[in-house]
């Protein structure tokens, strides 16, 4: 057990933390917010495991991914924020309604 | 004149252009129509151009910027990825013509930069050769995707997006977090190296599950399949078109890629067992939901969902050791994507024509709108499977394959799921040719809309006497072949 694993633990503690929050939250914001946690803890996980050559030098390639998800995860939580303003705009509730048929 | 022809970087092409142009599209909405129409012929051309390459020599890899794999990142094309491509350009180019004439300023300038975004997506996902590059192009796709559904502002167009983008956010995390156990396990994110490194450890079974997982989800099987109808029936009918034709068959690629190549020969016991009784459960229960609904883009939407089931079906079948069962997957999405494309720009064609898609109030519209009528009925054909189709040839494989493995129960679902899909072509067949209630004020249809939407379905039927050559085209590379890596 070393910091790296255990920094690893975290992360898959944060996703699944954050999926909770993503399945039992209705309000959008708090769904949005669930799936950014998630997806730190997923970064995390990748930049701890980047340890596991045990030089003093990290793997750079997880870095570079983790930089490249941090810039979907910027523009993918941008259009969801975007959605969420015009759903609370139409309809009033920043939140999905339950029945989709009419 | 044929020498330059094979040597221009088909591959690169297919993913520059549509992104260049989808920008100048965002820069200069006045010539978007023409930039987008243009660039989708181009992109129809380079597809021609890449299966000439394959065909002349070999398996397509390109490492772009000259670095390579492992470190670099690798263009590849074999025969599967080279029909992906196909089916792509093909319904991009229908869905094309048709937006000239359904979008109308300002929907029309903010359509055609998405919807280039969503082509280069698409032909980057099917050219990538490695599981992060794979996750970049799933979330282009799914962004793309999503703010086009939202495209049209109504209410359920922003709620279905909006649960939609849910939805294909935690299917990419799941899978990147799957992409990360397996980097750190094998060292590597290129799937030919990692298909010769791969063992079964426990880190690769968790990367398994997560991003089985993940893309099950933004595949939309059954019991993921929440988002889909909402999102597929309140987008614009194009749109629709586009994602149940295309972009749902984008994620079943990465499953199928990530099975053949990493996970199948290690010999899983039990997933594409559950795999194929979601997909037997998806087919049974999109069909039943598609003969209840009453608004026809829910009931094509509904109908995607019974289809999806059948390339599970077929994927099953193929993990328990039928070659057949491979060509019955590639059929069914070569044939359920022209055909479902056809039937969703029906659906707008008819949306147009009388301001509504209630099914019950269709109104005699077989007489008033003879072609696109047709265009529903040969769809309806392939989504049967009755002869002479793609459908049809799909079906008749994944029967083959279920009999040969003594699937009887299998056997049943598909005849099943094929009477239940008669049931509701027939259901709206019957409604286009009775008088409604209440007849209404009608609005012309332009001629393009109607004959993008009859030369897609046509396509659909076509595919029924070209068998023998899609299936040796899709055979190049041997994309299928059991624990094989190609170079």
């Amino acid at each position: 057990m070393n910091a790296a694993f255990l920094y690893a633990l975290v992360g898959v503690g944060l996703f699944f933390l954050g999926l909770y929050a993503l399945i039992v939250h209705t309000h959008l914001l708090r769904k949005i917010l669930a799936l950014n946690v998630m997806g730190s803890g997923v970064f995390l996980v990748l930049v701890a495991l980047a340890k596991r050559t045990g030089n003093a030098t990290p793997d750079p390639v997880p870095h570079a991914m983790v930089i490249t998800g941090i810039v979907v995860a910027v523009s993918a939580t941008a259009l969801a924020l975007t959605l969420m303003v015009r759903v609370a705009a139409e309809t009033g509730r920043a939140e999905l309604p339950d029945e989709e048929r009419e | 004149m044929g020498a330059v022809f094979l040597n221009i970087p088909w591959g690169i092409v297919l993913i520059l252009l549509p992104l260049a142009a989808a920008m100048a599209c965002f820069l200069w909405p006045a010539v978007a129509k023409s930039v987008g129409l243009v660039t989708v012929s181009v992109v129809a051309l380079s597809v021609v151009g890449l299966v000439w390459q394959v065909i002349e020599s070999g398996v397509y890899r390109h490492a772009v910027g000259g670095w390579g794999a492992p470190l670099g990142i690798d263009l590849y094309a074999d025969g599967l990825s080279l029909l992906m491509l196909a089916i792509t350009a093909l319904v991009g180019l229908a869905v094309s013509v048709y937006s000239t004439a359904y979008f109308e300023q300002p929907l029309s300038a903010r359509f055609w930069p998405l919807w280039l975004f969503l082509l280069a997506a698409l032909n980057a996902l099917f050219l990538s050769a490695d599981i992060f590059n794979l996750y970049v192009t799933l979330e282009l796709m799914g962004l793309a995707a999503v703010a086009l559904t939202a495209l049209s502002g109504g209410r359920d167009a922003l709620s279905g997006a909006m649960r939609y983008l849910l939805a294909a956010l935690l299917g990419s995390l799941a899978y990147l977090f799957g992409v990360a156990l397996l980097y750190h396990g094998f060292g590597s994110v290129d799937i030919a190296i990692l298909a010769q490194r791969v063992e079964a450890i426990p880190v690769t079974w968790a990367a398994l599950g997560l991003m089985s997982a993940g893309l099950v989800l933004k595949t939309a099987l059954f019991p993921f399949h929440f988002w889909l109808p909402p999102a597929h029936a309140s987008a614009p009918a194009p749109v629709s078109a586009a994602l149940s034709a295309l972009v749902v068959k984008g994620s079943f690629y990465i499953l199928l890629r990530l099975w053949l190549k990493i996970f199948g020969p290690l010999g899983v016991d039990g997933v594409e067992g559950l795999l194929g009784l979601l997909g037997a459960a998806a087919v049974l229960w999109g069909s039943l939901q598609a003969l209840r609904q009453t608004r026809l883009k829910l009931l094509i939407a509904y109908s995607t969902v019974a289809q999806i089931g059948y390339l599970f079906l077929a994927f099953s079948l193929a993990m328990g050791g039928g070659v057949m069962a491979w060509g019955a997957a590639a059929y069914l999405a070569l044939s359920h994507a022209l055909a479902k494309a056809a039937m969703f720009l029906v659906a707008g064609n008819l949306l147009r024509f009388g301001g509504h898609d209630r099914i019950s109030d269709l109104d005699r519209v077989v007489q008033r709108l003879p072609l696109t009528m047709a265009a529903f009925a040969l769809a309806g054909v392939s989504i049967m499977g009755l002869p002479p189709s793609g459908g049809f040839i799909g079906k008749w494989l994944l029967l083959e394959s279920a009999l040969v493995q003594g699937r009887w129960d299998l056997v049943a679902v598909m005849i099943f799921g094929g009477l239940l899909a008669a049931g509701y072509v027939f259901k709206v067949l019957g409604y286009a040719f009775t008088q409604a209630a209440a007849p209404h004020e009608a609005k012309a249809v332009p001629a393009s809309m109607e004959w993008a939407a009859l030369s897609l379905a046509a396509t659909a039927i076509l595919l029924g006497f070209l068998a023998s050559l899609l299936l040796s085209l899709v055979g190049i590379g041997n994309p299928f072949g059991a624990g094989e890596v190609t170079p």
